[in-house]
């Protein structure tokens, strides 16, 4: 589905993505692991299209299609979805009416017209019900005054509606009670198929835990230095990051 | 022949036209002397650093459209707040329009100034309120002053809660090609009454209308008045709104300004917090774009303790329009425990534009809070990417951003009627698609 091949990312002159290849499949979990400044939301934001994130080198290919040169929203178009580590807050758009906006500019962009009312009002209550939002919630202004958990659930609800053929989710797990987390990772479970790919972004084993990866990537320096299964996770979590770092 | 000069010379003929005898002629008089000696402001006047009327003033104004012209329900409709019931004063190229209007004296005032000047039983409340809390020294509210002649009268009596809002519209019809507009209204809320009004220029087509109107409003203790201003006219019609407003005890004053078009308008308002314990809120968006000029020109006085005032601004400029925020905040020596905040958050969406924004802060008292903070800045590319990621192209983006900005002044507005309709002007002005209904 994705193909990251010789990827070099550079924000403001600095170099820090040096070179990152990643193959990942339909059906496939993929989780990228690394210490603080490796490069994990480089990458996501650079897959995503960031615009301050130049990539010099390299390619990103979806389903045979290079991201590199289109825009943000282009992407979203194509499939690409980010669960953002800092949602932002919009003042006076309800989580409905932002949704409602996001779905119809992806039909528009496809030649679709908008969602009918009544398919959208049912598509909303069956993905809000997922990650048990419930109704005063989706009337709340996007993300403003929204805890951690709510702005987490918040974004995987976003997913949900969008169905994305790629999702990216950035540090999904940083500040959620246990609770929240196992909601928010039960509703990305729910949303695993055959048909869609989902890369995991984390500095901790933690979330790993409940989205379990069929791959485990540790990222360092800007590369990719060690790949493995889901056991290198908890190897990680035991023995922390600093082996790698000599390894590299 | 300047047209100062030709205002001056008008006054003859002016006086003409009404019942001089009334008791406040005298004011009109020595207001006109007032004008005659400082003409209009220019840029030399610190007040009037950032707003020109020059050009403005070139052209060749009709003064006194006398003729009372009709205009069809259907064709203003969507001026009024039609959905719900009010009452209205309506003015059509300066004359009253008792067609379009529905006035009442049943158990509150809402009618004309003309009428309240010549009857004799208003003639101890005009004696009481008539140009006292206006600024006899500023030349255009004297201007406005000596050609006092019609305007809206509303009078509140004590414990009063008008049911209805009341909507005071002046249009313009562009039959004068260049068209002088003076109204003069005065606002009475006595004690522990309540009042919601709504105030509109609006022209029906494009043409020079110039409106310098002077309104003066008289909150007693323990009343409320909700006030908007809804100014979104032709990029030809320009406006100088001078309001003064004087508060007493827990008086709840808010004041709304929508400055969403027109070619240059000044919003002269004048807060004097004359009682302890009076709330005064001025809140202002202005979305402009073209060349549009507005010039928020606000004074909060705080006479006496314990008062509280909040003015939040919010400016989102494009396309060589300009926009000007002056928030002067005094607060007397023997004005102790005052709270005092203005705020004035502005967006360029591109370097066509420009902004001035200076806040004026005069406190001599010790014990007091007072802040203020202005920004000028672009969106926030982090919130654009957001959006973006989500499929929604930039240009909707920015707009949807904006729109978020602005309309958080609307909390505030009470009346959910008119919220609705500065929702969707303000997405209109903005191109907005928001894919919903608001």
């Amino acid at each position: 589905m994705l193909s990251i091949e010789n990827l070099h990312a550079q924000v403001e002159g600095k170099k820090i993505l040096n070179g990152i290849d990643l193959d990942i499949k339909a059906g496939e979990v993929h989780a990228i692991m690394g210490p603080n400044g490796s490069g994990k939301s480089t990458l996501s934001a650079a897959i995503a299209g960031h615009q301050d994130y130049d990539v010099t080198k390299g390619a990103m290919i979806l389903e045979g299609e290079d991201l590199s040169e289109l825009d943000a929203e282009e992407r979203a178009h194509k499939g690409v979805f980010l669960s953002f580590q800092y949602p932002v807050e919009i003042p006076g758009v309800s989580v409905t009416n932002f949704i409602k906006t996001a779905i119809n500019a992806n039909r528009k962009a496809k030649g679709f017209e908008d969602m009918p009312a009544k398919e959208m009002l049912q598509k909303i209550r069956e993905k809000s019900n997922l990650l048990e939002i419930d109704s005063r919630f989706l009337s709340r202004s996007l993300n403003e005054g929204f805890s951690g958990g709510e702005k987490k659930r918040n974004e995987i609800f976003q997913m949900a509606m969008l169905e994305p053929k790629l999702s990216i989710l950035d540090e999904t797990d940083s500040g959620l009670d246990i609770d929240a987390l196992k909601i928010v990772a039960n509703g990305v479970n729910k949303l695993r198929s055959k048909d869609n790919a989902i890369l995991v972004i984390t500095h901790y084993q933690r979330l790993l835990e409940y989205i379990v990866p069929d791959f485990v990537h540790v990222l360092f320096d800007g590369k990719i230095v060690k790949s493995g299964t889901k056991d290198l996770a908890i190897q990680l979590e035991e023995k922390g990051y600093d082996w790698i770092k000599e390894m590299a | 022949m300047e047209f100062k000069e030709k205002l001056l010379a008008s006054h003859l003929a002016f006086e003409g036209s009404i019942d001089f005898s009334d008791s406040v002629h005298q004011t009109r008089l020595e207001s006109l002397k007032t004008f005659e000696q400082k003409g209009f402001p220019t840029r030399k006047d610190e007040a009037w650093k950032y707003t020109s009327l020059n050009s403005m003033l070139r052209n060749d104004f009709a003064l006194f459209p006398e003729t009372e012209t009709t205009i069809e329900i259907k064709k203003v409709k969507k001026y009024f707040l039609y959905e719900i019931d009010t009452y209205k004063v309506v003015f059509i190229d300066g004359v009253y329009s008792p067609f379009l209007s529905d006035t009442t004296h049943d158990g509150l005032d809402v009618c004309l100034i003309s009428a309240a000047l010549s009857k004799s039983k208003y003639r101890k409340f005009i004696d009481t309120y008539f140009n006292k809390i206006a600024d006899t020294k500023d030349s255009l509210t004297s201007l406005n002053t000596s050609f006092t002649k019609e305007g809206a009268y509303i009078y509140i009596p004590k414990s009063v809660v008008a049911e209805k809002p009341i909507e005071l519209i002046h249009f313009s019809t562009g039959k004068e090609k260049s068209l002088w507009l003076q109204p003069r209204n005065l606002i009475v809320v006595d004690k522990n009454a309540q009042v919601q009004i709504l105030e509109r220029h609006q022209s029906l087509k494009p043409h020079q209308v110039v409106t310098n109107s002077v309104t003066e409003i008289f909150a007693h203790q323990d009343s409320f008045l909700d006030y908007y201003k809804i100014q979104n006219d032709f990029s030809t019609a320009s406006l100088i709104d001078n309001t003064y407003i004087s508060q007493q005890k827990n008086s709840n004053v808010s004041m709304h300004t929508f400055s969403l078009g027109g070619k240059l308008t000044r919003n002269n308002l004048n807060f004097y917090l004359k009682g302890t314990n009076a709330n005064a809120t001025l809140k202002g968006v202005t979305i402009l774009d073209e060349k549009q000029h507005v010039d928020h020109y606000t004074l909060v006085d705080h006479i006496k303790p314990k008062c509280e005032s909040h003015q939040d601004y919010k400016g989102v400029f494009s396309e060589g329009a300009v926009g000007v925020f002056n928030g002067k905040i005094h607060v007397d020596q023997i004005a102790q425990k005052t709270n005092a905040f203005q705020q004035n958050n502005n967006i360029l969406l591109d370097d066509k534009a420009t902004v001035n924004t200076k806040p004026q802060l005069e406190i001599f008292a010790d014990d007091v809070k007072c802040s203020h903070g202005c920004t000028v800045g672009q969106l926030d590319e982090e919130a654009l990417f957001y959006l973006q990621s989500r499929g929604i192209p930039k240009k909707e983006a920015k707009a949807l951003m904006t729109y978020a900005f602005a309309n958080n002044v609307l909390e505030s507005v009470e009346l959910p009627i008119l919220k609705r309709r500065i929702n969707i002007l303000i997405a209109k002005k903005l191109g907005v698609n928001l894919g919903f209904d608001l």
